[in-house]
């Protein structure tokens, strides 16, 4: 089964051109997209969750046709740079904030919750403020807050990237387990190649506008 | 006074005494103005209980009690139009968005008096005909609790609406991408994520924009007029004053005072920075 398949998405935005991007992930591939800043990443990214209207092109998720959909239906775990937590909620807000959506009981929340913070250990931090969290704290709870709602497609946008070096050894491993856990398709924006080299099992690079997704595999790095 | 960080050394230079020093005139200025009315009324009413016995005459009471519930009628036509106008203002791209933006600060530059005589412009031809007919069938006329709403609505509700685009545009977008691709339809953001994150700017909109009705004059003595069941506080205090009363419109200003002062620290408590409105 593919996890994400993009069929020739062409978007514009502004000057900037992303041409015809084709890419097939197979379901439970930990993918790694790299390149460098402006090379239309987080744009192709953006469209893969819906926020970025496309030209052209297909866009599928674990076999589904999204091209057109609404991001809230597309079932996208999405981690941005910071962590993207919303400050008006504490911990246990923001990790149960899909979970409220769907319309969940209070217990069943509240049990999903722990579960997952006990997962990834910050069951400590689920009455805290999100402003009195760390860098890699806040990545914990960003990245269980997208999994809690069990998605299809998980999208990590340079999750460690500002993170100090132990910090990131830290949530490196923390992906590399939760990935092993719960075998999620998963696309890791980064531009470190040591961390590509440790985290994906292949490996795609983005350069002025274009995909070029299967030309490299991680040792040629 | 010290300079912020960043904005250079700290040296008094001749630019530091001359705006510090309009500064404190302009405090001076402000608590001298207040402080006069305090000494007048103390002088003229004689004791509290003489202040007390001016603002609970039934016409007093009346004035306050229609100022009141006409304010806070507006206030709720202000938050229901001016909080989605600010958020499509601060969010959507559309063609004349300028213009619009430009329109909504008509009301602000206006002198109040041509805004009452545009309302009785208005409701003089056309589309306000029909509206006043359609007002009159259902009993209600624009010389009543009505006409006063639609003077406080037009004058308050710039100051809501510039104050939810401010609060708005404080929100930072990338939390609200994260809301609509963590499952959240485009009002599940609005509701759960933008308006939470912008609630201090809004309230501190309301409560301005409540001040704001709460003082109109002139427009309520040009579209409706100082009869006696359509009379306000700021139109009562006028009449007080043209018949000589001056304890009795001295009173109802200290009360006025005292509720936009009520205002004014709740605005700076619920927004610090003073860059809402």
């Amino acid at each position: 089964m593919i996890g994400l398949e993009l069929s020739g998405v062409t978007i514009r935005a502004g000057d900037f051109v992303v041409d015809a991007a084709t890419l097939s992930v197979p379901a439970g591939q930990y993918f790694i997209l790299m390149g460098h800043t402006g090379a239309g990443k987080t744009l192709l990214m953006k469209a893969v969750c819906g926020l970025q209207e496309i030209v052209s092109g297909r866009i599928a998720i674990a076999g589904r046709d999204v091209t057109a959909m609404d991001p809230c239906r597309r079932a996208i775990g999405y981690v941005p740079q910071d962590g993207g937590l919303f400050p008006h909620l504490n911990v246990f807000g923001n990790i149960g904030f899909a979970l409220d959506l769907q319309g969940l009981g209070r217990r069943e929340i509240i049990e999903r919750v722990e579960e997952m913070a006990e997962g990834l250990g910050v069951s400590s931090l689920l009455g805290r403020r999100v402003g009195r969290l760390s860098g890699g704290e806040r990545q914990k709870v960003a990245l269980a807050r997208a999994l809690t709602r069990r998605p299809r497609l998980l999208l990590l946008d340079e999750p460690i990237s500002a993170l100090d070096e132990a910090t990131r050894e830290n949530i490196s491993g923390l992906l590399k387990r939760v990935h092993e856990q719960y075998a999620l398709t998963t696309i890791h924006i980064c531009h470190n190649p040591a961390e590509a080299q440790q985290l994906g099992d292949r490996v795609g690079v983005m350069s002025g506008g274009r995909l070029m997704a299967d030309e490299l595999r991680s040792a040629e790095i | 006074m010290s300079y912020q960080e960043g904005s250079g050394p700290r040296s008094r230079s001749p630019l530091h005494y001359v705006c510090g020093g309009m500064l404190a005139l302009f405090v001076l200025m402000i608590l001298a103005l207040i402080a006069a009315d305090f000494i007048y009324l103390g002088q003229s009413a004689a004791g509290p209980k003489a202040l007390w016995d001016l603002l609970t005459q039934q016409q007093m009471f009346f004035a306050l009690r229609m100022s009141l519930a006409t304010s806070l009628t507006t206030l709720i036509l202000v938050l229901l139009t001016g909080v989605p106008i600010g958020y499509a203002l601060s969010r959507y791209r559309f063609p004349l968005r300028a213009v619009c933006d430009m329109l909504v600060d008509v009301t602000l530059v206006l002198p109040p008096v041509v805004t009452g005589i545009t309302l009785l412009a208005f409701f003089n031809f056309g589309f306000g005909q029909i509206i006043r007919a359609a007002l009159e069938r259902a009993e209600l006329s624009t010389v009543s609790g009505v006409g006063i709403v639609m003077c406080q609505y037009l004058v308050a509700v710039p100051y809501c609406i510039r104050s939810a685009k401010a609060a708005f545009n404080g929100v930072d977008r990338n939390l609200e991408q994260v809301s609509r691709v963590m499952g959240c339809t485009e009002w599940q953001t609005f509701h759960r994520v933008s308006a939470p994150l912008a609630l201090n700017g809004l309230i501190a909109g309301g409560v301005m924009a409540w001040a704001r009705a709460l003082g109109v004059f002139a427009p309520i003595m040009v579209f409706v007029g100082t009869g006696p069941r359509v009379l306000t506080m700021p139109t009562t205090l006028w009449l007080e004053l043209s018949t000589g009363n001056i304890a009795s419109a001295v009173a109802i200003a200290m009360v006025m005072l005292v509720l936009a002062g009520a205002a004014l620290v709740l605005v700076h408590w619920l927004a610090p920075e003073g860059n809402i409105v």
